[in-house]
C-alpha cells in the first residue's frame, strides 16, 4: 500500500514538473560530467520558457 | 480455454454495448438513464481500442518497438526526454482536453440527445482517435517534426502554407469564440465576475511563489493556488451579498469584452512565468479533478435524461444556432468526435516525450477516447436539464424575446413547458439574478453540473457549486485564451520576420507589442461583434470555430492519407481517408449552406441583405439601427471567410490527390521524410535485463 502511495506521488510529480530539477541533475551527471550543472533557479527558469514556446493547449 | 474465455468476455462487451447503443437509439418517449450512455460509450472505446486501434498500429502504421524515437535518439534532458508513458499520457490529455468538448455537444443538444451523442462515439473512434494516432505516429517518425512542415516536406509548400494559415485563423476564432463564453458566463453576474477576476492575481502569486519564493517547488504553489481558488468561488459569494461591494463587479457584456482584450494583450507580454505559466497549473489541476468529480457524480447518481431523442429542431430551426441536423451537427460537436486542433499537440510536442512506438495506441487513440468520454459527461449534463430550462438558458433574446414572460411563452409553445417562476427559483437557488438568454453554454453546463454535484454531494450549496463550475469553465477558457494569443504572437512574428527579419526577434520589444496588439485585435473584433449582436453571437462564431477546426482535422488528415499511400499502403490508405472524406463533406457542405443559404439565419449573406433592406426601410429600432452597418460587415466578413476556409480545404486535397496520382503513376514525387531506422537502446537495456 505504502509503496503504491509513493509511486502515485512518484506519477504527480513527475506530471507537474515538480521533480524536473532532479532529472535534469540526473541527466546531468549521465551525460555531462565536465562542466557544472544550473542552479536549481537558473534551471527552472530556463525549463519554464521552454515549456511555453510553442502550442501547448488545444481548445 | 484461456483463449475461449477471453473471447467470450469480449463478445460479452459487444453485446452489451450493441444493446445500449441500440436502447439509447430506438428510445421514444420514455426517459432514459444517464448509465446507458456511460455502458455504451465504455463499450464502444473498449471494442474500438482492443481491435480496431490495436489493427492499425500493427498493420497500417506497423509501428515498431525495436525503433529508436526522436526522444531517445534526440535527448537533451530538457523538451526531448523519454518518458513514462503514463506520464505522456497525462500531459496529451492534458493539453487536448479544453473547453471545446463541453461546449460543442451542450449547443448541439436543441437537436435532442441523440445525433450528438453518436457522433460523439463514432466520430471519434473511427475519425479523431485515428487522426491523433496517425499524426503521432507520423511524427514521432520525422523527428517530432509539427503538422504545418511534415505539410511542406511530404506534400509541397501549398501544404504547409496552408496548415499556417488555418492554424492561425482557428486560433483567431477560437480565442474570440471561447472570449465570447466567458463574458456571457459573467455578464451581471458579479459573483462570477469576481471569482473568474480573482484568478489573476491568484495566479500571478502562484507564479511568484514558484519563481522568487521557493524557485521550482511547483507542487507546494500549486496547492497553495487550488486553495486559493476555492476561497475565491467562497469569497465572490460574499461580495455578491455586499450591496456597495456588488456593483464594482456588476457589468455590461461590451465592458467585459474590453476587460478579457486587455487581459489577454497583457498575458502576450508578460514574461510566462507570472501568468502564463501558473494559471495553466492551476487549470489543469481543477480540469482534471472537476472532470473525475462529474464522472464519480454520474456513475453515483445516474440521473435521467430528460431531453428527447430527437427534438423537432433537426429541421433547422433551432434557437441556439440554425440549420439542420446534416450538416450543422457534425460541425457543432469538433471536438470530442474530431478535433484539427489535436494534431497540432500530436506532431511536434507529445513525440519529444515518447519512449516507445508501441504506446502511441495508448496516447493517440487512448488519449481522444477519454476526451471523448467528456464530450459524452458534457451532453448528458445538458439532457439532464428539463428541456425548457435549457431552451430558456440558451435562446439569445433575440429569437425567443427579452422579457422573461416572452420567452416562457415561445419556449413553452415548442412543447417544453418552463415557467418565470421556475427560472426564478433556479437562479435563486445558483444565486444568480436571471438565467434567462445566458448564451454559450457555459451557463447551461454549470446548471446542470451543480444540479449534479448539488445531488451527489448536497444541494444546500447549489450556488456554490455554480459558481465553481464557472469558475472551472472560466480559468480554463481564459488559458486557452492567453495561450492561443500568445502562440498567434510567435507566429505572426515568424511570418512578419519574412518580410523584416527584426520583427521576427521574440525579445524585440516593438515587435512583440506590435505583433500582441495584432492579434488580440484580430479576435477582440469578432468578440466585440460578438457582444453587439442581439442573436449572441454565438451562434455565427460557433460554426464558423467548427468548419475552421474541421479544415484543420481534413489537412491533417490529408498528409497522413498521401503519406499512407506514398508508402506503399494504398490498400490501407481508407483508414484516414474514409474519415477525410466525410470530413470534406461536411465541411463544404456547412460552408456552402453558411455561404448560399437563403435562410437568414444559416446564410451570412442573406442574413447581411436582410438587415440592409430592413435598415433601408426603417423597420429597425434605433439601438438596434445603430450597430447594424456593422453587423453586416461582419456578415460579409464571416461570409468570405467561410469561402476561403473551403476554397483553401479543397485546394489541399487536391495537392493530396495530385501528389498521390503522380506516385501511382511512377512519376516523381517528393521522397519520404522518414527518418532511418536506428536500434533502440532503451529495448536492449530492457532486453539485457
Amino acid at each position: 500500500m505504502l509503496s503504491k502511495l509513493k509511486g502515485f506521488w512518484r506519477v504527480v510529480r513527475r506530471l507537474s514538473g515538480d521533480d524536473a530539477y532532479e532529472r535534469y541533475l540526473q541527466h546531468h551527471a549521465e551525460h555531462h560530467q565536465t562542466d557544472t550543472p544550473m542552479s536549481k533557479e537558473a534551471f527552472f527558469k530556463q525549463w519554464q520558457d521552454e515549456k511555453w514556446n510553442g502550442i501547448k493547449r488545444c481548445c | 480455454m484461456n483463449k475461449l474465455l477471453k473471447n467470450s468476455i469480449w463478445i460479452l462487451i459487444a453485446a452489451l454495448g450493441a444493446a445500449a447503443v441500440g436502447g439509447i437509439a430506438l428510445n421514444r418517449g420514455e426517459s432514459i438513464n444517464t448509465l446507458w450512455f456511460v455502458t455504451a460509450a465504455l463499450c464502444v472505446y473498449a471494442i474500438a481500442y482492443r481491435f480496431y486501434a490495436a489493427w492499425i498500429a500493427a498493420t497500417v502504421l506497423a509501428v515498431d518497438e525495436t525503433r529508436a524515437t526522436p526522444a531517445e535518439r534526440l535527448d537533451n534532458g530538457r523538451d526531448f526526454v523519454p518518458t513514462n508513458k503514463w506520464i505522456v499520457f497525462g500531459h496529451h490529455f492534458a493539453a487536448i482536453a479544453g473547453p471545446g468538448p463541453l461546449v460543442g455537444p451542450t449547443l448541439a443538444a436543441q437537436f435532442g440527445y441523440l445525433p450528438g451523442t453518436l457522433w460523439i462515439l463514432f466520430g471519434a473512434v473511427l475519425g479523431g482517435c485515428v487522426q491523433d494516432m496517425v499524426t503521432l505516429f507520423l511524427s514521432t517518425r520525422r523527428d517530432a517534426k509539427s503538422l504545418g512542415q511534415m505539410a511542406r516536406d511530404e506534400l509541397g509548400a501549398l501544404g504547409g502554407t496552408a496548415a499556417l494559415i488555418g492554424t492561425f485563423a482557428i486560433m483567431i476564432i477560437l480565442i474570440a469564440v471561447l472570449g465570447l463564453v466567458v463574458v456571457n458566463a459573467m455578464k451581471h453576474s458579479p459573483w462570477a465576475t469576481a471569482t473568474v477576476s480573482a484568478t489573476i492575481p491568484i495566479a500571478m502569486i502562484v507564479g511568484l511563489y514558484m519563481r522568487s519564493f521557493r524557485p521550482g517547488q511547483v507542487l507546494e504553489a500549486s496547492a497553495l493556488g487550488v486553495i486559493l481558488l476555492l476561497l475565491a468561488v467562497v469569497g465572490g459569494g460574499w461580495i455578491d451579498h455586499n450591496p456597495t461591494l456588488r456593483t464594482w463587479f456588476d457589468h455590461e457584456g461590451l465592458t467585459l469584452a474590453w476587460w478579457v482584450m486587455a487581459y489577454g494583450f497583457a498575458a502576450a507580454i508578460l514574461p510566462v512565468w507570472l501568468l502564463l505559466a501558473p494559471r495553466d497549473y492551476l487549470s489543469t489541476y481543477v480540469k482534471l479533478g472537476t472532470i473525475t468529480l462529474l464522472a464519480v457524480a454520474i456513475i453515483m447518481l445516474q440521473p435521467t435524461v430528460k431531453m428527447p431523442a430527437l427534438t423537432q429542431f433537426i429541421d433547422g430551426t433551432g434557437p441556439i444556432f440554425g440549420g439542420k441536423l446534416f450538416p450543422f451537427v457534425f460541425i457543432t460537436i469538433a471536438c470530442g468526435a474530431i478535433s484539427g486542433f489535436h494534431a497540432l499537440i500530436a506532431s511536434g510536442t507529445t513525440p519529444k516525450l515518447l519512449s516507445n512506438e508501441r504506446d502511441i495506441r495508448m496516447i493517440g487513440y487512448g488519449g481522444m477516447l477519454l476526451e471523448s468520454f467528456v464530450a459524452i459527461m458534457a451532453m448528458m449534463a445538458a439532457t439532464v436539464l428539463d428541456p425548457g430550462v435549457f431552451f430558456a438558458i440558451n435562446s439569445p433574446a433575440g429569437v425567443v424575446g427579452k422579457e422573461a414572460i416572452d420567452a416562457v411563452a415561445k419556449i413553452s409553445s415548442w412543447g417544453f413547458p418552463v415557467t418565470v417562476d421556475q427560472m426564478q427559483l433556479l437562479a435563486n437557488q445558483m444565486g444568480e439574478a436571471t438565467l434567462f438568454a445566458r448564451t454559450g453554454g457555459a451557463p447551461s453546463l454549470a446548471v446542470g453540473m451543480a444540479s449534479i454535484f448539488g445531488s451527489a454531494f448536497g444541494e444546500s450549496m447549489l450556488a456554490l457549486w455554480y459558481h465553481f463550475a464557472i469558475m472551472f469553465e472560466a480559468i480554463f477558457i481564459l488559458t486557452t485564451l492567453d495561450a492561443g494569443t500568445r502562440v498567434g504572437r510567435f507566429m505572426l512574428q515568424d511570418m512578419l520576420g519574412n518580410i523584416w527579419p527584426k520583427m521576427a526577434e521574440t525579445s524585440w520589444m516593438p515587435s512583440v507589442v506590435l505583433t500582441s496588439a495584432l492579434v488580440v485585435a484580430g479576435w477582440g473584433y469578432f468578440l466585440y461583434i460578438g457582444v453587439i449582436d442581439p442573436n449572441g453571437g454565438v451562434n455565427i462564431l460557433w460554426p464558423l470555430f467548427g468548419i475552421a477546426n474541421q479544415m484543420l482535422a481534413a489537412i491533417a488528415l490529408c498528409v497522413a492519407t498521401g503519406i499512407l499511400i506514398k508508402s506503399d499502403k494504398l490498400k490501407y490508405a481508407w483508414v484516414t481517408g474514409l474519415p477525410l472524406t466525410w470530413l470534406v463533406t461536411i465541411t463544404s457542405a456547412a460552408a456552402w449552406e453558411k455561404i448560399a443559404s437563403d435562410n437568414i439565419r444559416i446564410g451570412f449573406f442573406s442574413a447581411a441583405n436582410d438587415l440592409a433592406d430592413k435598415l433601408a426601410a426603417g423597420a429597425l429600432p434605433p439601438e438596434k439601427a445603430a450597430v447594424t452597418p456593422q453587423l453586416i460587415f461582419n456578415l460579409h466578413l464571416d461570409g468570405w471567410l467561410t469561402l476561403f476556409f473551403v476554397v483553401l480545404l479543397w485546394l489541399i486535397v487536391f495537392d493530396m490527390l495530385r501528389v498521390c496520382s503522380r506516385y501511382l503513376a511512377g512519376k516523381p514525387v517528393l521522397p519520404l521524410a522518414e527518418s532511418p531506422h536506428t536500434q533502440s537502446r532503451l529495448v536492449e537495456d530492457w532486453v539485457r535485463d
